[in-house]
C-alpha cells in the first residue's frame, strides 16, 4: 500500500473546508474562521489501494511571511513536502487565485488546480476552457463543485497521477531580465551550501530573499554564505524589485485570462443589491442592530421550551437519583454534585446551539462580513479592528463561544486583547445573581440596576481594551483589509455541521472540566464527614473563613466567600450556593427574603456583590478557553489576576459611594 | 526592464486612493505602505497597474470598498491613503 499526502492550499473563502470535509468525510474542526487556522486539519482517505492523507492548510492569500498563517502553509510545503498541493480555485475570482499559484508553484511541488465553483461562475455567463488553462499553466486544472461533492474522483485521480510523475515541470513566472539576473547570481551564491540547497528550492530561496522576505532572511542566516547574499542585496532597493515581481504575477495572469476566460456582462447582480440595502447610510446600523437583536430574541424565544425540557429532565434525574442510590452520600455526589454542577451548564445548551446556528447562517451567506465592515469605525475608535465586535457580542449569550469567535481576528495582538476583554461582557449566567439581588434590595429599581451593570461590563472592556493597547500588547490595530465575499446561499447540511462542531466543544467542556469543577465543589461541601451539606463546619464554611478577611472591606461574610469561589465553576452557581448556605434551597422568594432579614446586607453591599461578580474572575469554562485560544496559561492567569484586583477594587468604591446616592441605606 | 518604469505617472495628476469619489475608476500607480502591510495589499491586487474602482462607503464614513481584479475588497481610509492613483480618464 503507497501513501500519499495531499496538501489542500487556497484563498479563504474559496470552498476549501467543503471540499475538504467532501473528499474525507470528515466532519471534525469543520469551523472555518478566515485567518487563523493554525492547526492542521488531516483526513485519510483510502482508495485503489493508496492510503492518501489529506492535510487542509490555512487559507491564505499569499505565500510570503506576512500572517502566521501564511508561514504555516508555506513551511508545511516546504518542510513537509507533501507529494502533491492541490490549490483549490474560486472560479469566480481567477485573478487573486492564480496569483496564490503562481507563488505555489515556485515551491517546485507538483500542483493539480480544483477549479471550484465552477456553478457559480456558469450562472454569471462566464465560461472558462480548462483544458486551455492548463495547458497554459503547465498544471492538471479538475473542475470542482464542493458543495455538490463534483468532481471529487477526478481530482484525486489527478492529484495521485501528479504526484508519481516526476519530473514535474509547472510553469514558472519569469520575472524579467534584470531580476531574473540577480537571481541566477544569487542562486549561484546560495549553492555552495549544500545544506540549504537539500532543504529549499534555491529559486525561491533567492526570489524571496530579493523581495526582503524577513522569513527568507532568517533562512540563510546561519549559513556560510550569509555574508556573500548580504553582499549582492546591500545596494538594492528591495521594495522596488517586490513590486516590480507582484506586478510581473499579474502581468503573466493578465496574459493567460483572456485565452481562458470569455466573461460574462457584469450587471447589478444579487449581491449588489443586497448591499445596496444592508450596508446604506441610514439603513446599514440599523439593520445590524436588528439582526442581533433578533438573533438574541430567537436565542432565547426559541429555545426556552427545550431549556424547559431539559430543566424538567434534570430535576426528575435528581430525584429519581436520590431513590435509587442507596447511601445518603452518594446520592448527594450524584444529585448535587454531578447532576446539579454539569446540569447548570447543559441547561444552556439549547440557547448555545440557537446562537451558533443564527451566527453560522450570517457567516456563511457572508453577512458577518458587512457586520464587520459597518462597525469597524467604532471599534477603530477603541483600538481594535472591526470584527472584534462579533466576539463582544457574542459575549453577551456567553463569554465561551464569544471568545472562540476572536478567531477571526487577523492580528495576534488584537485577538489577545478581544479574548482578554471578553469576560467583562456580562453574559448570560450572571443574569440570576443580578436578578436575585436587584429584586430583593432595589425592588422597582432593579431594572435600571441590572442595565447599570450591563453599561458597567461594556465600559469595563472598553477601558481595559484601551489600558492594554497602551501597555501590554502596543501597538497599532492591525489595518483592516478585508475581501467582501459574495453572498451565499448556504446549504441546511453546512450550516448545520458548522453548528454542531462549535456547539460539541461546549457540550465536551460541560462533561470534562465543569464535571470535574462540580466534584471539588461537592466534596468541598460535604467533607469532613458527618456535617451538614454545605454548612460552615465543612471544608467549605472552613475556607469561606479563610477567605472572608480578604472580602470583609468590601462587606462580604463567608457565606458570599463561598458562593464567590463557587461562582467559579459557573457564575450562576453563586445563587445555588447561597441558597444552600442559607438554608433555603435555589427559591428565588425565601432566598430574597432570608438576604433581606441578614443584618450583614446593605442594598450597598449587594450592589458592591453584583460589580464583583460581574467582574470577578471568568468561570472555569471560560478560563480553560483563554487558555486554548491565547495559547498559554500565562493569559488565562493574568485574566482572572486582573479581573480579580479590578473587581475587588471597583466593588469597594461602589461599597463605598453607593450610600450616598440611596440615602445612607 | 526597469522595476521603476510602471510606477510613473501616464498623465493626470497623482493622488491617493481614498480621495477618490465613488463611482470614479483610477489606476494604481504606486505604493506608499513598507513591510507586511505592502506585502498584503500586494497579494490582495493592489499592485501598480490594477484599476481600482470605489464602490461604497461604510455608514461611519470608514471603512471604503473598492473593487480590484474582479473583486470587493474593503480598508479603511488609512490604508488606502497609501495607495497612489490617477484618474482614468473616462
Amino acid at each position: 500500500m503507497i501513501g500519499i499526502r495531499i496538501a489542500l492550499a487556497g484563498n479563504p473563502n474559496v470552498g476549501k473546508t467543503t471540499l475538504f470535509n467532501a473528499l474525507t468525510g470528515s466532519r471534525q474542526h469543520v469551523g472555518n474562521w478566515p485567518g487563523v487556522t493554525v492547526e492542521k486539519k488531516t483526513g485519510r482517505i483510502n482508495r485503489n489501494g493508496h492510503t492518501i492523507e489529506v492535510i487542509d492548510l490555512p487559507g491564505t492569500y499569499s505565500l510570503t511571511a506576512y500572517s502566521a498563517d501564511e508561514v504555516v502553509a508555506r513551511d508545511y510545503i516546504l518542510e513537509e513536502k507533501p507529494d502533491v498541493v492541490v490549490q483549490v480555485v474560486d472560479a469566480t475570482h481567477l485573478e487573486r487565485n492564480l496569483y496564490l499559484t503562481t507563488q505555489i508553484t515556485e515551491l517546485e511541488v507538483p500542483v493539480v488546480i480544483a477549479l471550484n465553483m465552477v456553478d457559480e461562475a456558469e450562472a454569471t455567463g462566464c465560461t472558462i476552457d480548462r483544458e486551455r488553462l492548463s495547458s497554459l499553466l503547465e498544471i492538471p486544472v479538475v473542475r470542482t463543485v464542493g458543495t455538490r461533492g463534483e468532481g471529487l474522483d477526478d481530482l484525486l485521480d489527478a492529484a495521485v497521477r501528479e504526484a508519481k510523475t516526476s519530473p514535474h515541470h509547472e510553469h514558472i513566472v519569469g520575472y524579467g531580465n534584470e531580476i531574473e539576473a540577480m537571481i541566477a547570481s544569487l542562486v549561484g551564491v546560495l549553492a555552495a551550501d549544500k545544506d540549504l540547497g537539500d532543504r529549499y528550492p534555491l529559486r525561491w530561496l533567492a526570489a524571496r530573499l530579493l523581495e526582503g522576505d524577513e522569513n527568507a532572511l532568517a533562512k540563510v542566516k546561519e549559513s556560510p554564505v550569509s555574508s556573500r547574499v548580504q553582499d549582492i542585496l546591500s545596494g538594492t532597493d528591495l521594495d522596488e524589485y517586490e513590486a516590480a515581481m507582484a506586478d510581473r504575477r499579474y502581468d503573466v495572469i493578465a496574459a493567460v485570462l483572456p485565452q481562458v476566460r470569455t466573461a460574462g456582462a457584469r450587471s447589478m447582480n444579487v449581491s449588489e443589491m443586497i448591499d445596496r440595502v444592508v450596508t446604506d447610510r441610514y439603513l446599514g446600523i440599523p439593520i445590524f442592530l436588528a439582526l442581533m437583536w433578533g438573533a438574541f430574541e430567537l436565542t432565547f424565544v426559541v429555545a426556552a421550551p427545550f431549556v424547559a425540557l431539559i430543566e424538567a429532565g434534570l430535576a426528575w434525574l435528581s430525584a429519581a437519583v436520590a431513590g435509587w442510590l442507596g447511601p445518603a452520600w452518594l446520592a448527594s455526589l450524584v444529585g448535587d454534585g454531578i447532576i446539579g454542577g454539569v446540569g447548570s451548564v447543559l441547561v444552556f445548551v439549547p440557547n448555545i446551539f440557537i446562537l451558533f446556528l443564527f451566527l453560522s447562517f450570517l457567516e456563511d451567506t457572508g453577512y458577518l462580513a458587512r457586520a464587520a465592515f459597518i462597525m469597524d469605525r467604532l471599534m477603530y475608535a477603541i483600538g481594535l479592528p472591526g470584527k472584534a465586535f462579533i466576539p463582544m457580542l457574542i459575549g453577551f449569550g456567553c463569554n465561551v463561544p464569544g471568545i472562540m469567535a476572536a478567531r477571526t481576528i487577523e492580528g495576534e495582538k488584537d485577538r489577545l486583547i478581544t479574548i482578554l476583554v471578553n469576560p467583562f461582557i456580562s453574559c448570560s449566567a450572571r443574569l440570576p445573581v443580578y436578578i436575585l439581588f436587584a429584586g430583593a434590595f432595589f425592588g422597582a429599581a432593579a431594572g435600571a440596576v441590572v442595565f447599570f451593570l450591563y453599561v458597567l461590563g461594556i465600559s469595563t472592556a472598553i477601558g481595559s481594551a484601551k489600558l492594554f493597547r497602551h501597555t501590554i500588547l502596543p501597538g497599532e490595530s492591525s489595518p483592516f483589509i478585508m475581501e467582501m465575499p459574495p453572498y451565499r446561499l448556504p446549504t441546511v447540511g453546512t450550516s448545520l455541521l458548522h453548528t454542531w462542531s462549535r456547539g460539541a466543544m461546549y457540550v465536551r467542556k460541560a462533561g470534562t472540566i465543569i464535571l470535574a469543577g462540580a466534584l471539588v465543589v461537592w466534596c468541598l461541601a460535604s467533607f469532613p464527614f458527618g456535617v451538614e451539606y454545605g454548612s460552615s463546619e465543612s471544608l467549605a464554611g472552613s475556607l469561606g473563613r479563610l477567605l472572608e478577611p480578604l472580602v470583609a472591606p468590601l462587606g462580604f461574610d463567608w457565606k458570599i466567600a463561598v458562593a464567590l469561589l463557587f461562582g467559579l465553576v459557573a457564575k450562576e452557581v453563586v445563587v445555588g450556593s447561597l441558597g444552600v448556605l442559607y438554608g433555603t434551597g435555589e427559591e428565588g422568594d425565601a432566598l430574597s427574603t432570608a438576604l433581606l432579614a441578614d443584618p450583614g446586607l446593605s442594598a450597598a453591599t449587594a450592589l458592591a456583590l453584583m460589580v464583583f461578580v460581574l467582574l470577578y474572575a471568568p468561570c472555569l469554562a471560560t478560563i480553560a478557553t483563554i487558555r486554548k485560544e491565547a495559547g498559554s496559561w500565562r493569559w488565562a492567569g493574568f485574566s482572572v489576576a486582573y479581573g480579580l484586583v479590578l473587581a475587588w477594587t471597583l466593588s469597594l468604591i461602589v461599597g463605598r459611594i453607593a450610600p450616598f446616592f440611596l440615602g445612607g441605606a | 526592464m526597469e522595476p521603476s518604469d510602471r510606477t510613473a505617472p501616464r498623465g493626470g495628476a497623482v493622488t491617493t486612493l481614498d480621495r477618490i469619489d465613488l463611482g470614479c475608476r483610477c489606476r494604481v500607480v504606486g505604493i506608499r505602505a513598507s513591510g507586511a502591510l505592502r506585502k498584503r495589499l500586494f497579494a490582495m491586487g493592489m499592485v501598480p497597474g490594477a484599476d481600482v474602482e470605489a464602490i461604497r462607503v461604510a455608514p461611519l464614513g470608514d471603512p471604503v470598498e473598492y473593487r480590484v481584479k474582479g473583486y470587493a475588497l474593503s480598508m479603511r481610509r488609512a490604508e488606502a491613503g497609501l495607495i497612489e492613483v490617477v484618474l482614468e480618464e473616462e
